[in-house]
């Protein structure tokens, strides 16, 4: 502590009208010793640098690729950059590209509208303290703790036309992973059994922090059930309404495990992060064009982080 | 450069690679030959004072045999070359399809001495950017290859980069018992196929087995259509890109194959070939077409009841006589640690010894070098091994023939959008041609 003169002596030189002008806040600041700022610059700095390291650089760099038609073979000055050649393919000549915007686009919504509501219904029905309920949790949860590649594969002993559980059980011969029309839905409802399972688990531990006295004042005030949830509980539930709507967007734009050990994306499961990957990272290395690919990754997340963002902002503001 | 080792090696570095021709390989062969005559406790010598930069006594080797069978001849392979040689191979086994999707990397890092690969468009194209090491002068002591198999190994600038070690060749499989049962005749057209198919079908039996969910299968169905309608310079051009596939050829090709189409499995998207074969097994499928490696899906004591044939003709002036045979092989890193050891090791691989091993260990394939002894065969081997030896060409198979990009990206897509729905074949041949423009010219 042998900084603490220090700090009298820098306070000692500090101008007196700004003492006056900036009130507490600014005290507050200007009491920091040295060791408390270099603290705070590595605290900031460190974080920064390995954000921009190993997120923005990256992301930049991807957005440079995408202008090249790199194959990743050779040195970085064979790069050739052709302009917006790669976006106006992927747009005009690249057929699975489509279908992999609308893929993601109904995973978003399924797992939006169905699995997640779904997942909040089971943990309410869980909160309810029913017999064997700890049963019920280790259950619906236990998904969660496989991978999604895993995950596949035990899917796919179910779905296998030929060999499956659930053909052999509904005596039909449908191509559950080969029917273009029916296996993104098949793909879907493996994702959320996972995803429900997650949801649940995020809603129970949340529902278990409310506030008994609340519900118990809405039911003295004679409030039903339902409406208890929907008026009283689900507003103060707030702060993790959030982070389930935020795990439910992540979860969507993020998915890719399970359509890549099903049949690597192509045939009815194309979805950006696979076609991405399709192009990238197989022998194919179209680095250029994945980039391109990869890049319009990135400005359809940001669209839904803006959205995101700009919501959480404004409630905190309210 | 180290000094070399044997009197093979000293004369193969007397000559150089552009005079290489056939006399200089038969007095090589000689040479090698001889030097083998005199013992292995030569080379074992020599390799003890050995005190150059090479690190004396291991080489290293990335395999891509990742199935148990495979993967046992490789082993056997490098015990027999250490008992030859007194140098130790540390084989860095990865799995097949991780080691293919991987090469690129692989290959700019620091890839082992010597690496599986296939022969084909793919070895030539590292060949060209520098990623592989010139093998020319191991090729100066081989024997036993024909001049396919050396022109299948050779790079663009004419010298080789690439050890053939096995190959096998794709047909159409029957279960002999199933055909015998219901009388079935070998067909010499496609008319004939057809009508052979649409019996099976009365017969209740699936005529065609077929699989495409891993998006390769169907490349054999169209590689052989497109190798009998069109021949195979053909084949050649349209993998190279020179040749356009919104052209009539092409589109003969899959207005063949539609026709066939309802002959083949149906829901082929969802099946694995493994599955699609287990229906041959199990008798439920009347033939399928695919490479010799069907028949891992058989039991020991169903290998005798396997047959095939070669796809029938269908334009009686190109014949029957061409067909896909993959050759797989070892190449050697552009920078081996220790360049003399690998080249001993490819000589080792590429010589009869290894082949013999091969052909005593695995059943499911064919060894390059026509100096083993094939009397080990099964009959399906030895069929097989007609089979090739009676082609007039050998492609590589669609993605070991064109640019890696162009068949992951395009053509797999494209075929299962064909397979999905038959009836639009101008749209996408249009598409295909669209993104083959792109892709060739980048």
């Amino acid at each position: 502590m042998s900084d603490l003169p220090l700090i009298q002596a820098d306070r000692a030189v500090e101008p007196p009208a700004a003492t006056t002008t900036t009130g507490g806040r600014g005290r507050r600041l200007r009491l920091l010793s040295r060791t408390d700022r270099v603290v705070i610059t590595l605290m900031v700095l460190v974080p920064l640098l390995l954000v921009t390291a190993l997120v923005w650089l990256p992301a930049l760099a991807t957005v440079l690729l995408s202008g090249t038609d790199w194959d990743g073979i050779g040195p970085l000055s064979d790069i050739d950059f052709v302009g917006g050649r790669n976006y106006s393919d992927v747009l005009t000549i690249y057929p699975p590209f489509m279908p992999a915007v609308r893929h993601n686009l109904l995973w978003l919504a399924v797992l939006f509208l169905l699995a997640t509501p779904f997942g909040m219904f089971l943990a309410v029905l869980l909160d309810k303290e029913l017999r064997g309920s700890r049963f019920y949790q280790t259950a619906l949860y236990l998904p969660v703790v496989l991978s999604l590649a895993l995950i596949g594969f035990v899917w796919q002993l179910i779905y296998s036309r030929d060999q499956g559980l659930l053909n052999a059980v509904l005596g039909t011969d449908t191509d559950w992973y080969g029917d273009p029309s029916v296996n993104i839905w098949a793909v879907m409802l493996a994702s959320g059994w996972r995803h429900v399972g997650y949801i649940m688990l995020l809603y129970l531990a949340g529902l278990k922090g409310v506030d008994p006295a609340l519900r118990e004042a809405a039911a003295v005030d004679g409030a039903s059930e339902v409406k208890s949830f929907f008026r009283v509980v689900f507003p103060v539930m707030r702060p993790i309404n959030i982070i389930v709507l935020v795990v439910t967007v992540i979860e969507s734009l993020r998915a890719f495990d399970l359509v890549w050990v099903v049949n690597k994306g192509r045939n009815g499961l194309e979805l950006l992060s696979a076609l991405v990957t399709q192009n990238v990272v197989g022998e194919a290395s179209r680095i250029g064009f994945g980039s391109a690919l990869a890049t319009i990754m990135l400005v359809v997340s940001l669209v839904f982080i803006t959205i995101y963002l700009a919501t959480v902002m404004r409630g905190e503001d309210r | 450069m180290s000094r070399p080792r044997t009197q093979a090696e000293y004369l193969a570095r007397l000559v150089p690679p552009s005079v290489a021709g056939l006399n200089r390989r038969t007095l090589l062969a000689g040479a090698a030959g001889a030097g083998a005559l005199l013992g292995t406790g030569l080379l074992a010598g020599c390799g003890d004072s050995d005190s150059g930069g090479s690190g004396a006594k291991s080489v290293s080797m990335g395999s891509n045999a990742s199935d148990p069978t495979p993967k046992d001849v490789l082993a056997k392979v490098s015990a027999a070359f250490k008992t030859s040689s007194g140098i130790e191979v540390a084989i860095n086994t990865v799995d097949h399809n991780t080691f293919q999707e991987n090469i690129n990397n692989y290959l700019q890092g620091k890839p082992d001495d010597v690496f599986t690969w296939f022969a084909g468009y793919r070895m030539r194209f590292f060949a060209a950017r520098g990623l592989a090491g010139d093998v020319s002068d191991v090729w100066g002591k081989l024997s036993g290859f024909s001049d396919a198999f050396k022109k299948a190994s050779t790079g663009d600038d004419g010298k080789q980069y690439f050890v053939p070690f096995s190959y096998y060749p794709w047909a159409v499989f029957y279960r002999k018992s199933v055909w015998q049962q219901h009388g079935y005749q070998v067909p010499k057209n496609l008319d004939e196929f057809t009508a052979l198919a649409n019996q099976m079908k009365k017969d209740g039996l699936v005529p065609i087995g077929f699989a495409d969910k891993d998006g390769w299968p169907a490349m054999g169905t169209f590689d052989i259509l497109n190798l009998r309608i069109n021949g195979y310079q053909f084949h050649v051009d349209l993998m190279a890109g020179k040749e356009a596939w919104t052209s009539d050829k092409v589109k003969k090709v899959f207005d063949t194959w539609a026709g066939l189409l309802p002959l083949h499995q149906p829901d082929s998207l969802g099946r694995t070939w493994q599955e699609a074969a287990q229906t041959l097994q199990q008798k439920k499928s009347g033939m399928y077409l695919l490479g010799l490696f069907v028949a891992q899906q058989f039991n020991a004591d169903e290998q005798d009841d396997i047959d095939f044939f070669t796809f029938p003709e269908i334009d009686p002036t190109i014949g029957a006589k061409a067909l896909d045979a993959p050759i797989d092989g070892y190449m050697m890193a552009r920078k081996p640690k220790s360049e003399d050891n690998a080249k001993k090791l490819l000589e080792y691989i590429g010589g009869v010894d290894a082949a013999n091993i091969a052909v005593k260990t695995d059943p499911g394939t064919l060894v390059a070098n026509s100096g083993a002894d094939t009397s080990g065969y099964s009959a399906l081997q030895k069929k097989a091994a007609e089979l090739v030896g009676s082609a007039t060409e050998i492609a590589q198979f669609l993605d070991r023939d064109t640019r890696p990009d162009f068949a992951s990206t395009v053509i797999i897509p494209a075929l299962q959008q064909f397979i999905k729905d038959p009836k639009d074949i101008g749209g996408l041949l249009t598409s295909i041609e669209n993104q083959k423009k792109s892709i060739f010219t980048s």
